[in-house]
């Protein structure tokens, strides 16, 4: 290790440079490299896999941004040229498309791995409670993205899931005019969902989500219900912790 | 509690913040119900506002010592207090923190208050459609249906596009009587359809209406499979009253479709049919029953 940092020392530079000025290259490394029990299993990967279903979804959807256009009259025309003219857009789409549910499922993967391990328990209720606010985001983003591509299916099902919402006693009908920006679906409709689904949903879950790690990091993840391990010592102050690590 | 214990608590949570977030939530309610709400809510944000101010400036020693004691109980002589000349009652540093805070509320309110105004306010206002002419009442025979569809709003273009069924009953009296019935499913709002031939070939389109004649036996929602009879009451399926109606107008010959209402049920038929009106609902809301208690107040439209 010592040999090939002196024999590359001038790469490292750069990193040296903004590891001096921000400190952000040791942050990386505590959180690559932060002890997780011995014992973890393939299941706890499913938190890491619907980040980057999530990640995917940020992606593609700018670059779906770039050539969507959000009004009555020409947003079933953009989809269209964008699935069938624009080279790579199919794919894109679909990958937005197919991610978004991809997404929902790993997402309730995740919490059904939690919930089996007893994850949720002390210390790492607000954990739980950060990722069930998580869940409700994901499924209005899904239901806000469902409108957008202004097809008959997405109008109707659109309809349906506002009336839906319409059903909920005392506030529903005040919630349902809320969606729909007016008494009915009407011209601004449309671009009330995608300001929603691209600005206003993604934001909030990018924040949450930061939260959420936050909170992995500083609890550290729990080892599986069948661990061996003892429960509740902190990996720092077992003696030979540094062995049973991964990283 | 012991009154007289010696470690300084954290002062328990306070009531007043709950009563001023009920004053803004009258107050917001207020703008979609009338003014005098708004008022009122204000009114209610204000003084829990002062008390809270009153109190949280109380538990950070700035008001006078009367105010400490009194936590003693009345006779209890308390904890010995310096004399009120060496001791501070009102600390700068709590002076410019308090300070600091409520600028910092007053400019974030000043900036988030319209821009939500603005995000909830027009869902609300300036509701309401305009009579829409559907042509010369000679259009429509009688005692049957005509399949009806017309922009409410011709400036939002075919978003805005509503389809009704339109029976002509004969006169009531002296005046025409119609049945106008909105294809809204009241179950959850798909397009219902009617049960039985359509003429398409027959069909009148002038400006932004068409008119195609029909001979439904009742009307028949595609999603879920919501059935009504001819009059829009349920006979099958999920829909929890009848189908909505418009109200209409007739204006030198030509009739005009008005703003829509639901119903509860229809009792008999055509020019002699008993409506059970109620205000306009949306979809799967009961519109009689103990049900309907649930959707006390609609927003308006
Ligand atoms: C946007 C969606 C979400 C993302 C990106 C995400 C990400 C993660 C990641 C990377 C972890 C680390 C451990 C692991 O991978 O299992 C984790 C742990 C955890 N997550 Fe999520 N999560 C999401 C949604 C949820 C939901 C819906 C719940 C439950 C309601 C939840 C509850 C938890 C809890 C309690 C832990 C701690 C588990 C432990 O310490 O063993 N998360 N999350
Ligand atoms: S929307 Fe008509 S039956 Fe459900």
């Amino acid at each position: 290790m010592s040999n090939q940092r002196s024999k590359y020392e001038h790469l490292m530079y750069p990193v040296d440079w903004l590891e001096e000025r921000s400190g952000l290259v040791g942050g990386i490394k505590y959180f690559l490299f932060r002890k997780v029990p011995g014992d973890v299993n393939w299941f706890q990967t499913l938190g890491a896999a619907t980040l980057t279903a999530f990640l995917v979804q940020a992606t593609t959807g700018v670059m779906l941004a770039m050539y969507y256009k959000p009004d009555a009259k020409s947003a079933y025309p953009s989809i269209e040229h964008i699935t069938n003219d624009l080279f790579a857009g199919w794919l894109v789409r679909g990958m937005h498309r197919w991610g978004a549910s991809v997404f929902i499922i790993l997402m309730f993967m995740h919490m059904g791995r939690v919930f089996l391990f007893g994850a949720y328990k002390y210390p790492r209720e607000l954990t739980w409670i950060v990722g069930v606010i998580l869940v409700a985001l994901g499924l209005a983003e899904g239901f806000t993205g469902y409108l957008l591509p202004w097809d008959q299916t997405a109008y109707w099902a659109t309809t349906v899931g506002i009336n839906i919402n319409g059903t909920a006693p005392f506030l529903g009908p005040f919630i349902a005019q809320f969606l729909q920006g007016g008494e009915f679906i009407n011209a601004d409709t449309l671009s009330r969902f995608y300001a929603i689904h691209m600005l206003l949903l993604p934001a909030m879950i990018a924040g949450l989500i930061g939260l959420h790690l936050y909170l992995v990091i500083r609890l550290g993840v729990t080892s599986p219900p069948w661990s061996k391990e003892a429960a509740g010592g902190s990996n720092d102050s077992e003696p030979g912790a540094d062995e049973e690590t991964h990283g | 509690m012991d009154p007289r214990r010696k470690t300084p608590h954290v002062p328990g949570p306070s009531l007043w913040p709950v009563g001023f977030a009920i004053g803004v939530a009258v107050a917001l309610l207020g703008l979609v119900v009338r003014w005098q709400i708004i008022a009122l809510g204000i009114v209610i944000s204000l003084v829990f506002g002062i008390l809270w101010i009153r109190d949280a400036a109380g538990r950070r020693g700035i008001t006078e010592t009367v105010e400490v004691e009194s936590e003693y109980g009345p006779g209890h002589p308390g904890p010995t207090i310096p004399p009120p000349s060496t001791r501070e009652k009102y600390p700068r540093s709590v002076f410019l923190e308090l300070s600091t805070l409520g600028v910092g509320g007053v400019i974030g309110g000043l900036v988030t208050l319209p821009a939500l105004g603005f995000m909830i306010g027009p869902a609300f206002l300036k509701q309401g459609v305009k009579d829409h002419d559907l042509g010369p009442v000679e259009n429509f025979p009688q005692d049957s249906f005509v399949v009806a569809t017309y922009m409410s709003d011709p400036a939002q273009g075919e978003v805005s596009r509503r389809t009704a069924f339109v029976r002509y009953n004969g006169l009531l009296g002296s005046q025409p009587s119609f049945t106008i019935i909105s294809n809204h499913c009241v179950h959850l709002g798909c397009p219902v359809q009617p049960n039985g031939p359509v003429y398409d070939k027959q069909s009148k389109t002038f400006g932004d209406v068409t008119l195609i004649p029909a001979k439904p036996s009742g009307f028949g929602c595609p999603c879920h499979g919501g059935q009504y009879d001819s009059e829009g009451n349920r006979v099958a399926g999920p829909p929890v009253r009848a189908l909505d109606r418009y109200s209409f107008s007739i204006r030198n010959g030509h009739l005009f479709v008005g703003a829509p209402y639901s119903v509860a049920k229809v009792e008999g038929v055509g020019s002699a049919a008993k409506i059970h009106k109620s205000a306009y609902s949306y979809p799967g809301e009961q519109a009689d029953g103990v049900e309907s208690w649930l959707y006390p107040i609609q927003p308006p439209n």
